[in-house]
């Protein structure tokens, strides 16, 4: 049974490559024939999570695992971390400044959009130390 | 009808084997062989972009020749509205119109009327809350068939509307059928077109069994009898009845302008699709109801099968618009339009997936990654696939080997030659001498 594993740089505050990593692992979970639905939830998910980093966590790595029967995407960065997550998990939440919000983004959607799309969401947050958010969608 | 019938194809004695299509191809489907292009049938979506950019005008679109007419005894012309846009700003639509007719057709409807109804049935259905935004316009059979080898999650999204030239089609044997008690079966209808895909929408439909189109003819074909035509014949009157709207659908913006919201967005150009479609697939683009992607940098108006340069086309499409009337018909708005609802879906067509089997599909996207890292990442197409990656991948596929790359290969020349170096210094002990 093979495993691909993948490794990203997600860059801080480098709004011109992000989402560049969801949109490889996308054509990558095309390639391996998987339904418009499966490939949908992991991509939108994983953008989420890459945007997040780009964001709030000073960038980071996405590190990615595609085995036969899901897809594991673990995005870890070393920013400020997230205080208080129950609040960081409802919708229309945010912490993003407002020079982030005129560009689009900081919509509070991001976490409550991984869990949404996520078969199963684990954050792991440390104030001070950064995030790291594990993503798995089921094939 | 053939599994793939396409419009675009190779004129194998003008291709050089050159580097240039392979590279545009926005789905990945022509390699280099033998020192000709090679299309891969279930790959390409006739975007025509090929023709555009081969600099042996080798890649063509197969379309019917203007003698085709004569099969029927009562021939329609079609003229799609990016006809207008190809001619000097002195000639009117009349004069257009009547030129073409004057080429051999007894009865001209204008695509740009079918464009107005198919505004219509587009804006009833954005009132219906049920449907699936954003909406994308499948007037463009180009953006259609992108969406169905690389963007499966679009599919529901597609407008499933027939299209402007359908409509026309269909209306104009209508009309001369009840009005003029002529037979449908001596009625042909013959669209002047733009681009290959339009052929290819004929040919080989997508959302139904047989298309109302019984010929596709391309503008460039007929441009020099039109030309005479226009010198040489009468002025005509009468002829151009299709109002702004449909007129604008030539241009990028002009089909979502005719929408009444300002959640539209319009995109031309395959590449610039490509990305937006990326935003729509995550679920990035926000706040828009209707999506106009066009295949063609500039829409219609620069369509491979065009003479005009589509930025000059546009003023004078802008021209014809500013003379034109509102509307070719005032009760358009009081129709409902549920006939021109597609009765058959498009489908996902999986041409990018590396293997039926899912474990085996991974098994070679691990082969694919490994020999992609070890591939030198030049992207120089000199292997006869677009990109490093593309190699990696048809190696993979069985359709190439790694010393296909030039660069591995002088590698493993090199290595050879050291080899041999090494081993020609070497002498058998018994004829070994002290110096």
């Amino acid at each position: 049974m093979g495993t691909i594993r993948l490794k990203y740089d997600i860059p801080a505050n480098d709004f011109i490559t992000a989402g560049e990593a969801s949109s490889n692992v996308k054509n990558k979970l095309t390639q391996i024939g998987l339904s418009s639905d499966i490939i949908k939830k992991a991509a939108i998910a994983m953008y989420e999570a890459e945007i997040n980093a780009v964001i709030h966590g000073n960038g980071g790595y996405a590190y990615v695992e595609i085995s036969d029967y899901k897809v594991v995407i673990n995005i870890v960065d070393f920013g400020p971390g997230i205080p208080d997550l129950d609040l960081a998990m409802q919708e229309g939440y945010s912490t993003a400044p407002d020079n982030i919000r005129e560009m689009g983004f900081g919509a509070g959607m991001g976490l409550p959009n991984m869990k949404k799309y996520a078969d199963k969401l684990e954050v792991f947050t440390k104030v001070g130390k950064g995030t790291k958010i594990i993503i798995t969608v089921n094939f | 009808m053939k599994e793939y019938f396409h419009s675009v194809n190779l004129d194998k004695d003008k291709c050089r084997g050159c580097t240039n299509c392979i590279k545009r191809c926005p789905t990945e489907a022509i390699r280099v062989r033998k020192s000709k292009a090679q299309i891969i049938n279930e790959r390409c979506i006739d975007c025509g972009e090929c023709i555009r950019v081969c600099p042996y005008h080798a890649k063509t679109a197969i379309t019917d020749k203007l003698d085709i007419i004569n099969n029927f005894k009562f021939k329609v012309a079609l003229p799609a509205p990016s006809l207008y846009g190809q001619f000097d700003k002195k000639y009117t639509r009349d004069n257009i119109l009547y030129a073409l007719k004057s080429l051999g057709f007894d009865y001209v409807y204008e695509v740009a009327k079918g464009a107005e109804i198919v505004s219509e049935a587009t804006r009833q259905l954005l009132k219906n809350p049920d449907i699936k935004k954003p909406m994308i316009s499948s007037a463009c059979p180009g953006v259609v068939r992108l969406i169905q080898v690389r963007f499966p999650g679009l599919i529901e999204n597609i407008v499933k509307l027939e299209s402007p030239m359908e409509v026309a089609a269909k209306s104009a044997k209508n009309e001369l059928h009840e009005k003029h008690s002529i037979a449908l079966e001596d009625i042909g209808v013959f669209f002047i077109s733009p681009c290959a895909a339009k052929v290819t929408s004929v040919k080989a439909p997508y959302e139904k069994q047989k298309s109302n189109v019984d010929g596709v003819i391309s503008i460039n074909d007929i441009y020099l009898k039109l030309l005479s035509a226009l010198n040489n014949s009468e002025k005509g009157t009468n002829l151009a009845e299709a109002g702004i709207e449909g007129i604008n659908w030539a241009n990028s913006g002009g089909e979502s302008s005719a929408l009444g919201t300002e959640k539209v967005l319009a995109v031309d150009g395959i590449h610039n699709v490509i990305k937006i479609f990326d935003e729509i697939e995550e679920d990035r683009l926000k706040d828009i109801d209707f999506v106009e992607a066009l295949s063609c940098t500039g829409g219609c108006l620069g369509g491979p099968l065009t003479v005009a340069n589509a930025f000059v086309a546009r003023t004078t499409q802008q021209k014809h618009m500013s003379e034109a009337s509102e509307k070719y018909a005032s009760d358009i708005d009081n129709k409902n339009y549920k006939e021109l609802v597609w009765t058959s879906d498009v489908e996902y067509k999986p041409v990018m997936k590396l293997d039926q089997n899912v474990s085996r599909a991974i098994e070679k996207l691990e082969m694919l990654e490994r020999l992609y890292a070890e591939l030198p990442g030049l992207d120089c197409g000199a292997c006869g696939s677009p990109n490093c990656r593309a190699l990696a991948e048809d190696i993979v596929r069985g359709i190439a080997n790694e010393t296909d790359c030039i660069f591995k290969l002088r590698e493993r020349i090199r290595d050879l030659a050291e080899e041999m170096v090494e081993l020609g210094g070497k002498m058998p002990p018994v004829m070994d001498k002290d110096k």
